[in-house]
C-alpha cells in the first residue's frame, strides 16, 4: 500500500474540530479549515456558509503540491508556510506534519503576526492528533467499513 | 488515496483523467458537469491558459449516492496534456484512486497516445503505484471524426492490460458516463478489498 488510507473517526474528528474552532477565535480569523494533501476537506470552522470550501480545499492542495514541486527543484524539503495578501482577505497556509494543510482566512480585524503565533500552537496540537489517528488506522485490527459492501450495493449506485 | 470519514459518513475518492493534449479530458468533465443534477455536483474549476488549454488541472466534485449509509463522493481531476507540463501531471497523480485514459482516436495522434500512456506509467511509478494494480479504464474518444484508427488498432496499441474500454464522443457525451461509471465501480470494488 503506497499511502495508508485516510480514515476519520468521531473521537479524533471532535478533537480536530475543537482545535479549529478555537483557532478561529484566538486568531480573530474569518474561516479556518483543514485539508489533506489530496484536497479532501477534513474540518472547517468560522464563516463557512458563503464559502465554497470544496473548491478551496482542492485549490489549496494544488497550491501546496505546486510549491512542494518548486521546493524539490531547489533541494528544499518543503515550503511549509505560504501567505497570500489581498485587499480585504488574506490567506495563511501551513503544512502540518507534512500530511495535512491548515488554512486560515482573515481580514483587517487580525494580523499576520497573530495568525502565525496561533497557527504555530494549533499545528503542534494537530500534529499530535494526526499521529495518533495514523497509528489507529495502521492497526491491522481496525475494522474496514467497506468490507461488507456487495456488488449489488455498487451496482445500485449507478441505477439511473 | 481515498478518505473515509466516519463522522460525516462519507467516502471520498480521487479519479484522474489522463491523456495527450487536446484528447478531450476537459470536455469529458464539462459534459459530466452539464448533465449532473445541481444537488450532486460542486463548482467545476478549470485552471487554464488564456487559450483555454489546461494549465494545471480541472476539478469537479461529484456525489454519486449512498452505499450502506456512506455518501460516496468522487473528485474528478484532469491533467494538462501538453508534453511540457509533466511536472504538474506528476503532482496531480498524488493520492489517485482511479485513472481514466482518454485516447484521441485520430490516426495522426496515435504516437501522442502511446507517449502519454508511457508517461502515465512512469509518473505513477514515481509515486509508487503500478498501472496494472490500480483501477484503470480507457476511452477511445473522437469516434465521430474522419481518419480514425479502428478500435482493434487502438486496443492493440494502447490497452495491452485489457482494461475496460469505451468508444466516446465527449463533445456530445457518447461514452462519457459509461467511462465514469466503469472507473467508479472499479474504485469502490478496490476499496472493498482494503486497497489501494
Amino acid at each position: 500500500m503506497v499511502n495508508p488510507q485516510m480514515v476519520m473517526y468521531e473521537e479524533e474528528f471532535n478533537q480536530i474540530q475543537n482545535v479549529v474552532d478555537r483557532l478561529v477565535k484566538d486568531a480573530n480569523a474569518k474561516v479556518v479549515f483543514i485539508v489533506d494533501k489530496n484536497g479532501q476537506l477534513i474540518a472547517a470552522s468560522g464563516d463557512v456558509d458563503n464559502l465554497d470550501t470544496t473548491s478551496l480545499a482542492s485549490l489549496t492542495a494544488g497550491n501546496i503540491a505546486a510549491t512542494g514541486g518548486m521546493a524539490k527543484l531547489l533541494k528544499e524539503n518543503e515550503f511549509a508556510t505560504q501567505f497570500h495578501e489581498g485587499e480585504k482577505a488574506n490567506i495563511h497556509i501551513q503544512l502540518v506534519g507534512n500530511r495535512v494543510i491548515l488554512v486560515v482566512i482573515f481580514d483587517s480585524k487580525s494580523s499576520l503576526g497573530l495568525v502565525r503565533l496561533r497557527v504555530r500552537r494549533a499545528s503542534e496540537e494537530l500534529n499530535n492528533i494526526f499521529e495518533a489517528l495514523l497509528k489507529k488506522v495502521a492497526d491491522p485490527g481496525a475494522e474496514s467499513p467497506l468490507g461488507e459492501i456487495t456488488d449489488e450495493d455498487i451496482d445500485n449506485l449507478f441505477n439511473d | 488515496m481515498s478518505f473515509i470519514n466516519y463522522m460525516a459518513r462519507e467516502i471520498n475518492c480521487k479519479i484522474v483523467y489522463y491523456g495527450p493534449g487536446l484528447c478531450g479530458k476537459t470536455t469529458n468533465l464539462q459534459y459530466i458537469y452539464e448533465r449532473t443534477n445541481p444537488d450532486a455536483k460542486g463548482k467545476m474549476i478549470s485552471l487554464a491558459t488564456e487559450t483555454d488549454r489546461t494549465l494545471f488541472f480541472d476539478f469537479l466534485p461529484l456525489a454519486l449516492g449512498e452505499i450502506r449509509g456512506f455518501k460516496t463522493r468522487f473528485h474528478l481531476y484532469t491533467v494538462p496534456g501538453q508534453v511540457f507540463y509533466d511536472a504538474s501531471r506528476k503532482l496531480i497523480l498524488k493520492g489517485v484512486d482511479g485513472v481514466v485514459f482518454v485516447a484521441d482516436s485520430q490516426v495522426e495522434r496515435m504516437e501522442a497516445n502511446e507517449e502519454s500512456v508511457e508517461n502515465l506509467k512512469t509518473n505513477l511509478e514515481d509515486q509508487g503505484y503500478k498501472l496494472e494494480k490500480i483501477p484503470f479504464v480507457m476511452q477511445y474518444n473522437k469516434r465521430d471524426l474522419p481518419e480514425v484508427a479502428t478500435v482493434e488498432e487502438l486496443r492493440a496499441c494502447l490497452n495491452p492490460l485489457n482494461v475496460p474500454d469505451f468508444e466516446g464522443v465527449a463533445r456530445t457525451g457518447i461514452g462519457v458516463f459509461d467511462t465514469l461509471k466503469a472507473v467508479a465501480k472499479l474504485v469502490l470494488t478496490e476499496l472493498r478489498k482494503g486497497g489501494p
